[in-house]
């Protein structure tokens, strides 16, 4: 039926997981950890010309060029000021380094299978494609991203599309 | 350590040896073959066969060595050449690829066409010479046993160097009148030259002399090959060993003794050689130690498999008794691998040791001594990478320090321009391991003119320029292909037929040069040929029947420029060269793909001049950093011309809202770098702004920016690791100060500007023309 039953399924996943907690503006969210390869503050990227405005730039992450994307903006959440609490997730998702933008990292939890309930249909801004599922914990609630397949999506145009 | 451990470096060593060898093959000139060609290409075929031998590549093996045989025949002048005897010569070779290619992938070669070459060459030596090659019939055996003889030393005895006080005939085979004087001319220096007489096939001097052999020797191979003469006592015997007891000589005991070899070469080579029979002692030091092995395995045999791990002079083989040292020379070997053919004349004379066996290696020693190390291109990306980053990351202390209090912190000051110098060095150094000389690319285009040329009927004549001049491997890989498609090209439809070149007044042969040369940061190729040139008219009509946007009024480079649009061929008919597959396109999309570009010169009835012109390097450019609002781009150094400061009388404002700058007489249009690329805060007044005159593709185009910065080397960077194509954007560098610059894509970049006027347009047609052109150039004035 859904992603998060069926990995409940699999043996491999049956086990807890841990997720990387980040805000943007009053919402929080998860991605898994795994993906994570270091978080670092913000710095000066160099725009890209005609690139989706969401595209913050590129940057210099030890001589790697990586792209950097503003989750708010993606999101259509209200634009905030970059601050001290501003941070990267660099994130590895298919052979790909990427940065992400958000307004700052909370903490490391970890969710039980049971605690992730499937993502119900949102609006046109955020496909639950990229989702999935939602954490529940106490009286928070953690929007858990499906950053592999949210980044390689063709509407984030990090990609290029085959058929070009 | 396994004995398939040495697989790898034989097949690298053989593919090599067989490059040799079709390059000899085709530099051969059938009516006067080249004694020293006709050498080298019998000595690659042996060292394959020995290899061969040692490894059990039986279908190798015995093709090599029926090979082997006739080349023999062909140069002791037993054996005419003549073309199609060449061209069953290179056959041969590129069966001989096969055959190695089958072996590297751990298959067998194919039996059919290793038995159709075996039959084709016994025929040709039962048609030439009348003699059947393959005496003994079966493959490897009989290979063997015809080969021992000749790799046995004999059992004559030889003067030591030490016993060298007296007379000694020196014995000069196949050695031209000139060079017979000069080594007279030269022995006479060494001591008393008692008398010298013969022909060329065979000249004897007889000559007094305290010195060594081995220091005759030396002299005499500056100007001729070890095969090429003897050294003997005067009343030595003339070795005539049958060759049965030879044989015999040659299952006995065996002392190899190795110099100068390392404990870890040594242990190394000790069970090599435990491979091929039994150790029965081994003793010595660093210098000379010395192997007695009871092996039934040729000397020739023991010595391929060891010059995989030490060069041949660090090496002797002599029997195990033997009063003398007689050594096993390979050329030698193979010399008198026809035993009925060798006896009489050319019977080999043991030499004394030391020299004869690194004359043995001598296909592969080319000029000084050079030795190499064979290394994966990744290991070596990644260093080139790390150096990269070095140098980033040095050029960013270097900014950091620049503000320093030059007297108080002068010995960091002086440590910072220490490293700089050294990051640069080492920069150079790593850059150059990945660079290689274009020869390696041209060497394949004799086979490919010869035989393009002999399917289309035509005389070409071959020239090469520039071999050594060097570039990137993986350029130099990449090239290949769209190369060939252009040599292929230009032989079909450039270089006309020898009657229509007569009746043009113009040599029967035609001519097709490859050059190479250096300019600048760039690389040009070219392919040039004395054709017929392309046809203005021609290509005009055919871009019409095509749909393709022409006028009658284009410039002849555009005109030329037409040959690349897809689906484009002026061949009236496909022919078995070209007209089919890839074409021009192709060839061009390729090119930019390297990052460079094609320029095509022609004339009619004068020929056509293909000029490809590439990035040395696709890791490293020199670069000119410019500044647009604020933001620094960089531009390929290679594509800027001049830069200037526009004046208001030259600036025209076009249809549109177009402008074009006069440049001498050359109307360029103009591209704003920050409306291409949206940069806010940018100079808009077009006389405030630096026109960069730079050209792409052939084209000349006027980049407005802000303000140039200078000049630096970046290392590239792809941008589409983790990001996308951008356009107007060929890649990333990053800068002293760590942040990321974008290098721009000239040719891109007009597209985008066009296409960003082409939105806009609609909203400007209602505007008359005049009122455009005062506005533009109001925000000029």
């Amino acid at each position: 039926m859904n992603q998060t039953t069926e990995a409940a399924m699999t043996a491999a996943e049956a086990h807890n997981r841990e997720f990387l907690v980040f805000s943007l503006g009053e919402e929080e969210y998860a991605v898994d950890i795994l993906k994570v390869q270091e978080i670092r503050g913000y710095e000066n990227v160099t725009r890209i010309a005609n690139a989706p405005d969401f595209i913050k730039g590129v940057t210099n992450l030890r001589g790697v060029i990586v792209p950097i994307v503003d989750l708010r903006i993606k999101f259509h959440l209200d634009k905030v000021e970059y601050g001290g609490q501003t941070v990267v997730i660099v994130v590895n998702v298919e052979d790909r380094v990427v940065g992400i933008v958000v307004d700052g990292v909370s903490d490391v939890m970890t969710l039980s299978p049971d605690q992730i309930k499937p993502a119900p249909e949102f609006g046109v801004t955020l496909s639950s494609d990229f989702l999935s599922g939602l954490g529940s914990l106490e009286d928070r609630m953690l929007v858990i991203v499906d950053i592999d397949k949210l980044l390689t999506s063709d509407e984030m145009e990090l990609v290029e599309r085959v058929a070009e | 350590m396994d004995i398939t451990d040495f697989y790898d470096t034989f097949f690298e060593e053989a593919e090599e040896l067989l490059a040799d060898m079709e390059r000899y093959l085709l530099e051969l000139d059938v009516d006067e073959p080249d004694t020293e060609e006709l050498n080298a290409i019998f000595r690659a075929a042996h060292s394959i066969k020995g290899g061969a031998g040692t490894f059990g590549f039986d279908a190798l093996q015995k093709t090599t060595h029926l090979f082997e045989n006739l080349l023999d025949h062909t140069r002791k002048g037993e054996l005419t050449l003549r073309r199609d005897i060449v061209d069953t010569f290179l056959e041969t070779k590129d069966m001989l690829s096969d055959q190695l290619d089958a072996y590297r992938n751990g298959d067998e070669p194919d039996q059919e066409a290793f038995e159709r070459i075996c039959q084709i060459l016994q025929q040709l030596a039962l048609e030439e010479i009348g003699q059947d090659l393959d005496e003994g019939g079966a493959a490897a055996p009989a290979v063997k046993a015809e080969l021992e003889p000749a790799a046995t030393p004999t059992s004559a005895p030889e003067a030591e160097p030490a016993a060298g006080a007296g007379q000694r005939i020196v014995t000069l085979l196949n050695v031209g009148e000139k060079d017979r004087q000069l080594l007279v001319e030269e022995l006479g220096q060494l001591g008393k030259v008692v008398s010298h007489q013969g022909d060329e096939q065979r000249y004897e001097v007889v000559l007094a002399s305290t010195d060594s052999d081995d220091d005759i020797e030396a002299v005499m191979c500056f100007i001729i090959d070890a095969e090429q003469f003897q050294i003997r006592p005067v009343d030595a015997a003339q070795p005539d060993v049958p060759a049965d007891s030879r044989v015999s000589a040659e299952e006995g005991q065996r002392v190899i003794t190795l110099l100068n070899v390392g404990e870890k070469d040594r242990q190394l080579l000790v069970e090599e050689l435990g491979q091929l029979g039994d150790v029965v002692s081994q003793q010595g030091d660093e210098v000379r130690y010395e192997v007695v092995l009871a092996s039934s395995v040729s000397n020739d045999d023991i010595e391929a498999v060891m010059c995989f791990i030490v060069d041949a002079d660090q090496l002797q083989i002599t029997t195990d008794g033997g009063a003398a040292s007689p050594v096993v020379n390979k050329e030698k070997a193979g010399a008198a691998a026809v035993p009925a053919e060798a006896a009489p004349k050319a019977e080999p004379t043991p030499k004394p040791a030391a020299k004869a066996p690194a004359k043995a290696s001598k296909p592969k020693a080319k000029g000084p001594e050079t030795s190499s190390i064979r290394v994966s291109v990744d290991k070596v990306d990644q260093i080139i990478n790390l150096v990269g980053e070095l140098i980033i990351t040095q050029s960013m202390l270097d900014q950091t320090v620049s503000d320093m209090d030059a007297v108080a912190d002068s010995a960091l000051l002086n440590g910072m321009s220490l490293l700089q110098r050294n990051a640069r060095d080492l920069q150079e150094s790593v850059m150059s391991i990945r660079m290689i000389p274009m020869d390696f690319v041209f060497s394949r285009f004799p086979r490919v003119v010869r035989e393009t040329a002999g399917k289309l009927g035509k005389e070409i004549e071959l020239v090469t320029e520039g071999e050594s001049t060097e570039l990137d491997k993986s350029l130099t890989e990449r090239i290949i292909d769209p190369l060939t498609h252009l040599v292929r090209n230009s032989l079909d439809h450039g270089i006309e037929m020898p009657e229509d070149r007569v009746a043009a007044g113009k040599p029967r042969t035609g001519r097709l040069t490859l050059s190479a040369q250096h300019q600048g940061g760039n690389i040009l190729i070219e392919v040039i040929d004395d054709g017929a040139g392309l046809n203005r008219d021609r290509l005009l009509a055919k871009a019409r029947e095509n749909g393709l946007p022409v006028s009658d009024s284009m410039s002849d480079d555009e005109v030329w420029q037409l040959i690349f649009a897809p689906g484009f061929s002026t061949a009236k008919a496909v022919t078995d060269v070209s007209g089919r597959g890839v074409g021009m396109d192709v060839v061009k999309r390729n090119i930019q793909g390297m990052g460079g570009h094609v320029e095509i010169m022609s004339k009619a009835g004068e020929g056509t001049r293909i000029r490809i012109v590439l990035p040395l390097t696709l890791a490293i450019l020199d670069g000119m950093s410019i500044k647009v609002g604020g933001e620094m781009f960089i531009l390929p150094l290679s594509a800027v011309l001049e830069s200037l400061q526009p004046a208001k009388e030259d600036l025209y404002a076009m249809a549109g809202d177009d402008v074009v700058l006069k440049v001498r007489d050359e109307y360029l249009p103009v591209v704003a770098v920050h409306e291409a690329l949206d940069v806010p805060d940018a100079k808009t007044k077009l006389t405030e702004t630096i026109a960069v005159i730079v050209q792409g593709e052939g084209r000349r185009y006027a980049l407005l920016v802000d303000d140039l910065v200078g000049q630096q080397q970046v290392v590239v960077k792809n941008l589409e690791t983790n990001y996308r194509k951008v356009p107007g954007v060929s890649a990333a560098t990053i800068l002293g100060d760590g942040s990321v610059a974008l290098i721009l894509d000239i040719t891109g970049l007009h597209r985008l500007s066009r296409a960003k006027k082409e939105v806009r347009r609609p909203e400007r047609t209602y505007q008359s023309l005049e009122a455009l052109t005062d506005k533009e150039l109001e925000t000029s004035s």
